[in-house]
């Protein structure tokens, strides 16, 4: 088979349904979903030819499937754009293709396909739900469909093609343009209710937050392309390359080029994947549908900024030979990841909307994997990668299941309360068991409960590799942050499943359909298996039972420059063992039975700082205040009032007044002598000439004929007097 | 042998008679008649010359008599559309008095 041919195929499904769908089928719900669901299993379909390939062909692999087409001339050269299939490639593509063909057939069932079109609603705005009289004649409330069903597939077709073709691109033109796209559709879905001023904002905020950090890696690129003349992979990644970038100095701290390259690129990470201190963002983004929290605020985008950083490791890490003495973007990405992972799990435990808790965890947990990549744990931060995109797809999946299922709840009541407040649910484990048990999987995934889960494979991974690399401050901190997850992740089951229903809506709360509760179940299948690919050789009992295939496929990418750990310590699996299962004890102790009236038990063990973690660390307030408060004052006072309506105003003004003086002395020194008399003078004149001319004409042809021949004579005589 | 000059002085006797009767006669057909002698009077020059041309050159060349028949063609041309115009202009104002038909006067 030609392998190449499929790669390049693999985004051009999804795209073309993008196309299909926004130019003719838009009217037709069903044949928009078709085309969309059938483009992403086009796509999978292909990806799985690839990965299997792959896969089973590891000499291959080492090599890379690698193809590309010459795209733009430049003065000398082409700009090349290509495909390339190698280890991180292989794995990316198998978690996005499963994780997006599940969220598009999620999808179906979470915009309510085959239900009525409601009465209220209106494009731009959440379903209210339809009235419909059943076959007894009672009037019953059931949800509606989505205004704008098909457009959602589109956007979504168009997101796919734009995450396929970062992840199978072997340059870095091509990943930005994908990256770029994704912004845009992060845009397009945050803000896909665009009547809600809460989504339209979340959408401005997404997009302008993001930007910044998109702008600093454009920078970065320019500067990689100007040094190494190409964006290639292959070229930017060769060792001859590598070498150059680390040790010429740029101008600026005296950074080496790979050091200034790796920063600037790490800032367009910082972005997408939601960082500290460009992470308030994401939260926001939970306005969207919750398939579109899912696929782009968990599992495929923001894995895109980690997917970038791991690609480009061998420029971030150029330098380092592999021991405690890590580079200038490896230290950045160090410490920034792991406060990150501390920072948004402290915010998660205050957060009651059951969305936003999922966010800070996906945050905290992009945290882990850029803290992996900056002590050197490649392997682990890619691992991580997968395991998190997988369950975290079905958390988020699962939570859009659970508020399909109290709106439910709050139509059939018509009360008048939050769906996605967790306080307003518990119990809910008997009216939605499937939700409840895949939910209970994809979260003890993310709390990494020991030996079972693959979030505890790929977490315990980077542990131990933050602890044999002997940067321990990470270690620790990782740790407790881990800790927190498991305690957010039991405080998050126990509040909405466990217990007793704290609301009527909990209590008419129902399971969702078929289309919801099997990408769910597909999902929860990998989130357990899926860790067993990448268990450690080292490991007591159960290591090497398997053959650690990840780190072998893996290990492929780098140049021989992998460092094997030979030590291995028991504290890192002591300590997640410790971490997962005390904070998962004790959140299930504090909320396992919350009533409506209790508090939460943090708000009295913290007290004041509770408040602090429930409004996020008043990260958004202090940027209102230093940043957008005076941008507005700037505007305002300055741009505005100073420079517009004085200066250009003023200026413009001034312009007018001289023209209407020059005007007024044309008008009075030339116009009117010049033009208007003169004019007039012209015509008068004429007029005279006419009317003294006007004898000659007698209307008599005897006279003419005189005329005629007088002139003739004198003619005559004239030319006599000439001639002689 | 009638010497030259007596027929340039005819001709120039009969074109001043045209001329005079087509500038001062009123009736438009006598105009065109005025017209036609000064014609003639034309016709008699160009045949006076040639004769005697031909006599100085001792043999007969044609082209004064083609001379002749050309002027004699155009005149006859003439009175015809002459002719209809003054019959034209009499069916529309009754006169031909070439005085009254002044339209153009300025």
């Amino acid at each position: 088979m030609n392998y190449e041919l499929i790669t390049w195929l693999i985004p051009l499904a999804p795209l073309l349904a993008f196309f299909i769908i926004f130019l003719v089928t838009y009217k037709n719900n069903r044949l928009s979903h078709s085309l969309a669901i059938g483009s992403a299993f086009i796509s999978w379909l292909l990806s799985m030819i690839i990965i299997i390939f792959a896969v089973t062909n590891l000499e291959v692999i080492e090599k890379g499937i690698s193809s590309s087409i010459s795209w733009l001339p430049t003065a000398e050269t082409w700009l090349k754009i290509g495909v390339q299939v190698d280890a991180l490639t292989t794995i990316t593509l198998f978690f996005v293709s499963w994780t997006i063909l599940m969220i598009f057939i999620y999808s179906v069932g979470y915009h309510n396909f085959g239900q009525p079109e409601g009465d209220h609603d209106r494009p731009g705005l959440p379903p209210h739900g339809a009235e419909i009289i059943d076959q007894e004649g009672k009037h019953q409330h059931v949800p509606s469909i989505e205004p704008m069903y098909a457009r959602f597939f589109g956007f979504f077709g168009l997101f796919a093609f734009a995450m396929y073709l970062l992840v199978v691109s072997n340059n870095l033109l091509t990943l930005y343009i994908g990256w770029e796209i994704m912004g845009l559709c992060s845009y397009l879905l945050i803000g896909f209710w665009y009547a809600k001023p809460s989504a339209k904002a979340a959408a401005q905020k997404a997009f302008l937050t993001t930007r910044i950090g998109d702008v600093f890696m454009l920078i970065g690129l320019a500067a990689l392309y100007t040094i190494t003349g190409s964006l290639q992979y292959e070229v930017i990644f060769s060792e001859d390359v590598i070498h150059n970038l680390a040790t010429t100095i740029s101008p600026v701290l005296g950074l080496s080029w790979a050091g200034l390259i790796g920063l600037l690129i790490f800032m367009g990470v910082v972005g997408k994947s939601s960082q500290f201190p460009l992470h308030i963002w994401l939260p926001d983004a939970m306005e969207g549908p919750t398939p579109v929290s899912a696929m782009i605020h968990a599992a495929t985008m923001v894995s895109a900024g980690v997917y970038l950083a791991i690609r480009f490791f061998p420029v971030l890490s150029a330098g380092w030979d592999g021991g405690a003495s890590i580079t200038t973007p490896m230290l950045v990405m160090a410490v920034i990841g792991s406060f990150t992972a501390l920072f948004s799990a402290t915010i998660a435990v205050a957060q009651r909307d059951v969305k936003r808790v999922l966010a800070y965890s996906t945050i905290s947990q992009l945290g882990f994997m850029i803290a992996a990549l900056g002590v050197g744990a490649y392997v682990a931060a890619a691992f991580h990668l997968v395991t998190h995109a997988i369950f975290k797809a079905l958390l988020f999946l699962g939570s859009g299941s659970i508020i399909h299922g109290m709106e439910h709840g709050v139509l059939h009541t018509q009360e008048h309360i939050d769906p996605q407040d967790m306080y307003n649910m518990g119990g809910l484990y008997k009216k939605m068991p499937i939700t409840f048990a895949t939910f209970v999987i994809g979260g003890f995934a993310l709390a990494g409960f020991p030996f079972i889960t693959a979030g505890f494979w790929s977490k315990d991974e980077i542990l131990s590799g933050a602890f044999n690399g002997g940067f321990s401050i990470v270690f620790w901190v990782l740790a407790i942050s881990a800790f927190i997850t498991a305690f957010y992740t039991m405080r998050q089951i126990s509040l909405v499943f466990l217990g007793k229903a704290r609301t009527e809506a909990a209590k008419h709360a129902h399971e969702t359909p078929n289309t919801m509760t099997v990408p769910l179940i597909v999902l929860s299948f990998f989130a357990i298996t899926i860790g067993w690919v990448g268990i450690p050789e080292y490991f007591p009992v159960i290591g090497g039972l398997v053959p650690n295939w990840l780190e072998t496929f893996l290990g492929t990418m780098l140049h021989g420059e992998h460092v094997v750990v030979e030590h291995h310590s028991s504290i890192p699996l002591i300590t997640s063992l410790v971490v997962s299962l005390g904070g998962l004890f004790l959140g299930g102790l504090l909320y396992r039975s919350i009533t409506e009236t209790d508090k939460d038990p943090l708000e009295w063990s913290l007290s004041g700082f509770y408040k602090v973690l429930a409004n996020k660390y008043y990260v958004d307030e202090f940027y209102q205040f230093v940043f957008i408060r005076p941008a507005e004052w700037v505007s305002e006072k300055i741009v505005y009032q100073l420079f517009d309506q004085k200066i250009f105003d003023g200026f413009l003004h001034g312009i007018g007044k001289i023209s209407i003086w020059l005007g007024e002395k044309f008008r009075y020194w030339f116009d009117l002598p010049v033009i208007n008399r003169g004019g007039d003078k012209l015509a008068s004149g004429t007029r005279k000439i006419g009317t003294n001319l006007k004898v000659t004409q007698s209307g008599r042809i005897q006279d003419y004929m005189i005329l005629a021949l007088a002139f003739s004579l004198l003619g005559g005589f004239i030319f006599y007097l000439i001639l002689f | 042998m009638i010497p030259l000059s007596w027929y340039l002085i005819l001709a120039a006797v009969l074109f001043s008679i045209g001329m005079f009767g087509a500038i001062s006669r009123k009736n438009a057909v006598a105009v065109l008649i005025s017209i036609e002698l000064m014609l003639n009077a034309v016709n008699i020059n160009i045949l006076a010359f040639w004769h005697y041309h031909s006599q100085l050159l001792g043999y007969t060349e044609i082209n004064g008599l083609v001379f002749a028949a050309v002027v004699i063609i155009a005149a006859a041309a003439e009175v015809a559309i002459g002719l209809a115009i003054i019959l034209a202009v009499y069916r529309v104002r009754k006169t031909v008095v070439a005085s009254d038909i002044n339209v153009l006067k300025g």
